[in-house]
């Protein structure tokens, strides 16, 4: 029986001397972190990029948009990632923690749009929503329906109390968290447009934002919005589930789920992949990459990844990424973009 | 028992009138176990059946053959990786389908046949460069949406706007059907690739490699320091205030939640040490620090049973303190750490959450081929393919939990076998 152990232990030992280099010295894959919203497509050009060329795949990490910038932002050298995808823009305290770190040179890259839609399972009716109504159904705090200029506790428990057109139904709505890019869009797409519909919040953002944007970007919390963690797929499973509710959520997820759910016309545009590209959708918004010029030439593939992601066959018109579901930039803006990205533009400032 | 002689009831008497109550509450009692085994083996099948559902379909994959003539002139030159492969699938596609002239119609035609093609076109070219001159039948992987309308997950009947294939599409598949030029194939690549972001081409060998290597580092470490401290709390320690607080400690340490090694690993592996992000020797080190409490209690529950005799016969023929310890009660221990060693294995292939500060939780296509590569895990990718948009990534979540499971089972099965078979009982 001995003997038979002494295999067990010999085993592991064998192993243990297996090489073990030092990575950190260099690599040789491009490091890429960021935004959930981005990763879908980021992916899809790393595979092409890894395939079609003699560089290797590079590694992409889905940490939102914050997270990924946080990365980003932490220094130069091999153990800082490469590239950052944002769903939005880079704020400015995000650019100056990056300039503090000695990342100085950052190259911004639009890459195109995102529908957000808010959709309902395909056993219910079509549903046809304004921005006002949106942000009368999910804000905590809404102007007195009796029309004094104050706000009160959220008073609308169905769809019928907002619009007597829409069903008696409770309202029941699944979003992302606070820390989802698509929430953070959201917010600013609907939710601020809406409140901005009523006369007296919108004398109120011109004197105080802050204060407007109290009321606009807090979400009721008396259960009528369920956060249903960052996971889109299982949002689309709950509406199949429950007639009955809603989902906010990205237009890729609708795309890709056209069988199971449908998308609400907002403010008279349907989530059709036209119409966002038009801008006739109201809920879209762009989306970005971040590259740190500082590594560009020393890992291998940088320049030429951003190339093949800039390419006509990934974000044009008919390009690969808009199977995936984005919107691709007009003609114009994509030339524009593409060949400020060719002299690696760096950004001096952002507002 | 003798009668009672003041006329009160004999014990048996009162004995017997509460039996029937007392046999009625131990059938209740059992009745109690054996629904409560039901109702949790109900669950496992619901769970068991579900998964098989949804995923035994991804073992098969939907293959097209086409026809692919290799011109002698375009593969003149010498570099052959630098041809159009994509090309040689357009045209193979065009003369089966001649009539196709519209390009919103091509590229339809096109998307029939996974993106894949071209690159698999290129590895057969390099492999046998004997094709070149003539036309060969070959076999290609169907797009996820062909295949998933094969599978019958995407309802032929449905409205043409609802289907991510279209009526022309529909067509076609069935004229390449009647052909025989479609067919099921076993999924061969779903075993011998990495991740992809097209559900026809991905696999799980990558995270199974990446597992692999980072229980590898896992089982090195956590073995001889779980052996090691077991063996000296139980044989060597005094018995006082301070390995009381280390035994609480080591307690308390098996129960913490998972997530906190990981910033743990962020924080002291990663920031203090610099090492490489993404990469299974990281990981292997905070699946470590997770796994060696269990190896230990695991350990000093099988050293406290080898009973006191054997150490004292051992002592009495005057073997040192060592050798009783290495010559005999640690092969009778062996069993019992071996069967605690490769539980908390199982339990730290099973775990995600750690993983995901140190970057392992990512989108990697590349086989990893040593302890820094970047690289994933099996839980891993059935979580990222349970968030991809595409439907036909469910299958594939299903198919890899299942594979998950198929090596859990493996193991604990290993477990069983080793205490079956060396086990000895006093």
């Amino acid at each position: 029986m001995m003997k038979k152990m002494v295999w067990f232990l010999a085993i592991p030992l064998i192993f243990a001397g297996a090489p073990a280099a030092d990575a950190q010295s260099a690599r040789d894959y491009i490091s890429i972190v960021g935004s959930s919203t981005v990763y879908p497509f980021a992916t899809v050009v790393a595979e092409q990029f890894g395939k079609g060329t003699k560089f290797k795949t590079p590694k992409i990490e889905s940490t939102g948009t914050g997270g990924g910038m946080k990365l980003f932002c932490g220094g130069v050298g091999v153990g800082h990632p490469d590239i950052t995808n944002a769903s939005r823009r880079m704020k400015k305290s995000e650019f100056e923690s990056c300039q503090a770190n000695g990342v100085k040179d950052i190259v911004e890259v639009k890459i195109g749009y995102d529908g957000i839609v808010f959709a309902n399972s395909k056993k219910a009716k079509p549903f046809q929503v304004t921005r006002k109504e949106l942000f009368l159904a999910l804000a905590k705090e809404v102007p007195d329906p009796g029309g004094a200029a104050k706000t009160v506790p959220n008073p609308y428990k169905t769809w019928k109390s907002i619009n007597s057109l829409f069903p008696d139904t409770k309202i029941e709505v699944l979003g992302p968290p606070p820390t989802s890019g698509t929430r953070d869009a959201f917010l600013e797409l609907a939710m601020e447009e809406g409140a901005a519909k009523f006369e007296w919040l919108k004398k109120l953002k011109k004197e105080d934002e802050k204060g407007f944007k109290k009321i606009a970007h807090t979400i009721r919390e008396d259960g009528a919005y369920v956060e249903a963690g960052e996971n889109d797929v299982l949002i689309v499973q709950k509406l199949v589930a429950n007639p009955n509710a809603f989902g906010i959520f990205g237009f890729s997820f609708l795309d890709q789920n056209s069988d199971k759910v449908q998308g609400a016309a907002v403010d008279g545009a349907d989530p059709k992949f036209d119409l966002i590209l038009s801008g006739k959708y109201p809920l879209s918004r762009p989306l970005f990459f971040y590259v740190k010029k500082a590594h560009v030439g020393v890992i291998p593939g940088i320049k030429e990844y951003v190339t093949e992601f800039t390419s006509e066959k990934a974000w044009g018109r008919n390009g690969y990424l808009a199977e995936k579901g984005l919107i691709p930039m007009p003609d114009d803006e994509r030339k524009k973009v593409g060949q400020s990205v060719k002299d690696m533009a760096v950004l001096t400032t952002i507002d | 028992m003798t009668p009672n002689a003041n006329g009160s009831p004999r014990t048996i008497d009162i004995v017997n009138r509460s039996l029937a109550r007392r046999y009625l509450s131990e059938r209740r009692f059992r009745m109690c176990g054996l629904a409560a085994i039901t109702a949790s083996l109900l669950f496992l099948c619901v769970l068991l059946f579900t998964i098989g559902k949804n995923g035994y379909t991804a073992f098969q994959q939907t293959v097209i053959r086409l026809d692919v003539h290799f011109d002698e002139e375009q593969f003149s030159s010498q570099d052959l990786n630098a041809l159009d492969y994509q090309d040689l699938i357009r045209s193979s596609l065009q003369r089966l389908f001649p009539e196709v002239e519209d390009r919103s119609e091509q590229r339809m035609l096109r998307a029939l046949v996974s993106s894949g093609a071209a690159f698999q076109l290129q590895e057969s070219v390099a492999q046998d460069p004997s094709f070149i001159g003539k036309t060969i039948p070959l076999w290609f992987p169907a797009s996820d949406e062909v295949d998933m309308v094969m599978k019958g997950h995407f309802k032929r009947t449905a409205p043409e706007e609802e289907r991510p294939i279209n009526d022309l599409q529909l067509q076609w598949i069935d004229r390449l059907a009647a052909e025989n030029r479609i067919a099921f194939r076993f999924n061969k690549g779903f075993f011998t690739s990495g991740d992809s972001r097209e559900p026809e081409l991905a696999g799980i060998w990558g995270a199974t490699t990446g597992s692999f290597f980072t229980l590898l580092v896992t089982l090195v470490l956590s073995f001889p320091i779980g052996v090691a401290s077991a063996v000296y709390l139980e044989e060597f320690a005094p018995r006082n205030r301070l390995t009381d607080l280390i035994e609480v400690n080591i307690n308390n340490l098996a129960a913490v939640p998972s997530i906190v090694f990981g910033l743990l690993g962020l924080s002291v592996f990663l920031n203090f040490f610099q090492m490489p992000r993404s990469a299974p020797v990281v990981g292997g080190l905070v699946l470590t620090l997770m796994t060696f409490p269990t190896i230990i209690i695991a350990g000093r529950a099988a050293l406290k049973s080898v009973p006191p005799s054997i150490r004292e016969a051992a002592l009495g023929v005057g073997a040192s303190k060592m050798q009783t310890v290495v010559h005999h009660v640690l092969p009778l221990a062996f069993p019992g750490i071996l069967t605690g060693t490769i539980i908390g294995m199982a339990r730290a292939l099973g775990e995600t959450a750690p993983l995901l500060m140190i970057g392992m939780v990512a989108f990697i296509v590349d086989i990893p081929r040593g302890f820094t590569d970047p690289s994933t895990a099996l839980p891993v990718q059935i979580y990222l393919w349970a968030d991809s948009p595409e439907r036909a990534f469910v299958e594939k979540t299903s198919a890899a939990i299942m594979v998950l499971l198929a090596f859990m089972i493996l193991m604990n099965s290993a477990a069983i076998y080793l205490r079956k078979r060396f086990e000895r009982r006093w």
